[in-house]
């Protein structure tokens, strides 16, 4: 890849841009709720207030951004080998099989604790394995991984309402969705954690699936930057060429990297099976999966970019249920947009404001970087 | 006789649901050959629906909704373009933000417009387009066979369903046979060559996308002005991505999209009237394997398992000229 852009100083290139693409992605999204008759000024403190301003509003916004960690996760993963993982929705959905089945089997004799390492391993295995398939077609039949996905979500969307529908629904019951868990299928929420900061969450679902996220982001960042296997991802991301030349085996490379991937963005199902339904519901994903693209996008793809903007995401998650309370004309939809714009302008346009900023950066010659900048070729 | 029927019946409503397919498939077509790939088929196609029916429903016209609907699809069109082609960003990125833009922004408007719950109030009389007897159609019903074939299948539906059937040789032609088509072909398999006989690659493709948009809103009004009397939230469901998928199994050439959108809309006719019913053979299949078929059919197709789809060689990739 070539970039045709000077070299800005790392906290203008990390910082800077992404702070200023997002706050265009805002100031467009205000817009609309400025077309919509309502005022933007408003609609921000009500999402504020209704975000972070009570225990149980915080609950909330963490438990969304467990979601959207893991998700978030997932698509950098792929990205980082230069791939575009569109199925981390399909991943999740299918992955609801790995978390929930353990749960139907072990919960009536076996306390969270056991319960809990099977879910992972479970959800990991099978969302890894629905990612696994785009990513041998991509590496041996040479098929697009992008469409492959995107087909796999919609495949993954039939299978699970089979699923639900004709087998794990029990007998006589209606509602497409799996029996109630026993005590063993239910993961402790983190009220203490909250209480030691003096705040009572009331009944929002933050559960400890919030610090496995904490512990997979961790993860990530190890196996990207520490370990040999992560910075063969990388050079493939940066140049397969160079990666083929240094002797990498590509497929290998890519099928490793769409299992991690998966895996990723099937632990996301734990979080509402087993931290708030405590049952596995048809669509129960409901976009988080998507929602991973636009914080993976903001959060440059690394994990300390990706937990601020999945609490981000959590806040516009929880904030926008408390608007659409008191302003009946923006409901949930608005987060749509928003999530669009994002996408947008953090990932499509992402350099539409450089050449302005590198401008502005060679008239001050150089001042904010320790050596003169050179100039665009 | 009566399995002659029931076939008449589904083929009716494969015609019916193909049409906003193939409009939209054609739409991709002209994106993708020109080398800006397009993912937002569906967001295109529901922002034009949206359009369509808010536009037909407060001036009571159907052509002034046609209108509105294509002018907003090229607008996201344009968007696509301005950010895949003279940002340079990555078009898959800017295809699920248009997604996304659209999904949202639909229900958000028509919530503030109408107050419907995300609809646009029900179209009749002049504001939807109605549908048209072929010549002679109701003398020649009673002919068996080719009587049904000619009144039931062949007559009797919107007009915007016999443009879009006619746009497949049209787009055939444009492509193959014409100038633009030629050096659209070019601009997506090798642009540095169009450049240097001084092309503007640059004005060539943002041609190909307004030639997407284009289509996309007239499968989008055909969708919410057409097929029902209105906008409901999220109609599309899918069909944009049914389309993508119609257009990758043809291999990105416009005979073979029909026959692919005819075999998706077949797929999905199918399903609707199967539901419960035992085949004959194979006994009951469930409706969800049908629904998925489209979807797993694309996936072994560009797997190479059955023939290979080999997309445009520029696709995907913005063209920087030699500096």
């Amino acid at each position: 890849m070539s970039v045709p852009y000077a070299k800005l100083p790392a906290w203008v290139d990390y910082g800077l841009i992404p702070l200023i693409n997002l706050i265009v992605a805002f100031l467009v999204a205000g817009l609309v709720v400025l077309a919509v008759g309502e005022s933007p000024l408003r609609a921000a403190s009500l999402l504020i207030e209704g975000a972070f301003g009570y225990g149980e509003g915080i609950g909330f916004t963490l438990y969304y951004a467990t979601n959207f960690i893991f998700t978030g996760l997932a698509v950098a993963v792929a990205f980082h080998c230069g791939l575009f993982n569109i199925g981390g929705e399909g991943q999740a959905y299918v992955a609801g099989l790995g978390v929930a089945l353990p749960c139907l089997w072990l919960d009536q004799f076996a306390p969270w604790y056991i319960v809990f390492p099977a879910a992972i391993l479970g959800a990991a295995m099978v969302g890894g394995f629905w990612a696994m398939i785009p990513g041998w077609l991509q590496a041996k039949r040479g098929s697009h991984v992008v469409i492959t996905t995107i087909m796999f979500n919609f495949i993954a969307s039939s299978l699970m309402v089979y699923v639900l529908v004709d087998v794990l629904k029990p007998a006589g019951s209606m509602a497409p969705q799996t029996r109630a868990f026993a005590e063993g299928g239910q993961l402790p929420r983190l009220d203490w954690l909250l209480a030691s900061v003096g705040l009572d969450i009331g009944g929002a679902p933050f559960n400890m699936s919030f610090l496995l996220a904490l512990v997979a982001a961790f993860v990530v960042w190890v196996v990207i930057w520490r370990t040999k296997l992560g910075y063969e991802i990388r050079t493939m991301g940066h140049s397969p060429t160079a990666a083929a030349y240094a002797g990498i085996r590509q497929s290998r490379i890519i099928v490793i990297t769409m299992i991690m991937s998966g895996a990723l963005a099937g632990m996301m199902a734990l979080n509402p099976i087993m931290g708030d339904q405590h049952r596995m519901q048809l669509d129960f994903v409901a976009g988080a999966g998507f929602v991973g693209i636009a914080v993976a996008l903001m959060g440059r793809s690394h994990p300390v970019g990706i937990i601020p903007a999945a609490i981000l995401f959590g806040m516009l998650y929880q904030g926008g249920a408390e608007i659409s309370f008191e302003m009946p004309q923006i409901s949930r939809d608005m987060i749509t947009i928003i999530q669009g714009l994002v996408i947008l302008f953090a990932g499509a346009l992402e350099n539409m404001f450089r050449p302005a900023i590198t401008a502005f950066f060679a008239t001050l010659g150089g001042a904010g970087s320790d050596k003169p900048l050179p100039a665009a070729e | 006789m009566e399995y002659f029927d029931t076939l008449i019946v589904i083929l009716q409503s494969t015609v019916r649901v193909s049409v906003p397919l193939i409009l939209a498939a054609l739409a991709g077509l002209y994106s993708e050959r020109a080398g800006i790939f397009d993912i937002g088929l569906e967001g295109k196609m529901l922002a034009a629906a949206f359009a369509g029916g808010a536009a037909a429903a407060v001036t009571g016209s159907a052509l002034t909704g046609l209108g509105a609907a294509v002018l907003v699809s090229v607008c996201l069109a344009l968007v696509h373009g301005f950010a895949s082609i003279t940002q340079r960003g990555n078009q898959i990125v800017s295809g699920v933000a248009i997604n996304f833009i659209a999904l949202g922004a639909t229900v958000i408007l028509g919530q503030a417009w109408f107050r419907q719950g995300g609809r646009t109030p029900q179209l009749s009389g002049d504001a939807r387009f109605t549908t048209v007897e072929l010549p002679f159609a109701a003398e020649i019903a009673d002919i068996p066979v080719l009587g049904s074939i000619y009144s039931d299948l062949l007559s009797g539906h919107f007009l915007l369903t016999y443009l879009a059937f006619m746009m497949i040789p049209f787009t055939w032609w444009v492509l193959y046979r014409t100038r633009f088509g030629l050096r659209l072909r070019a601009v997506g398999e090798n642009p540095g060559a169009v450049d240097t006989a001084g092309i503007s690659v640059t004005w060539m493709r943002y041609r190909a996308v307004i030639c997407c948009g284009i289509l996309c809103g007239i499968a989008g009004a055909y969708l919410s002005m057409a097929m029902t009397a209105g906008f409901v939230k999220g109609m599309t469901a899918g069909k944009g991505f049914i389309a993508l998928a119609a257009l990758i199994f043809a291999k990105w050439k416009p005979v073979n999209v029909m026959f692919a959108c005819l075999l998706f809309g077949f797929l999905d006719a199918m399903s609707i009237r199967m539901q419960g019913n035992e085949l004959p053979i194979i006994g009951v299949v469930p409706v969800q394997f049908m629904q998925a078929l489209p979807y797993l059919l694309t996936v072994i197709l560009l797997a190479g398992f059955i023939g290979k789809a080999i997309p445009p060689r520029a696709g995907g990739v913005p063209y920087v000229k030699e500096r």
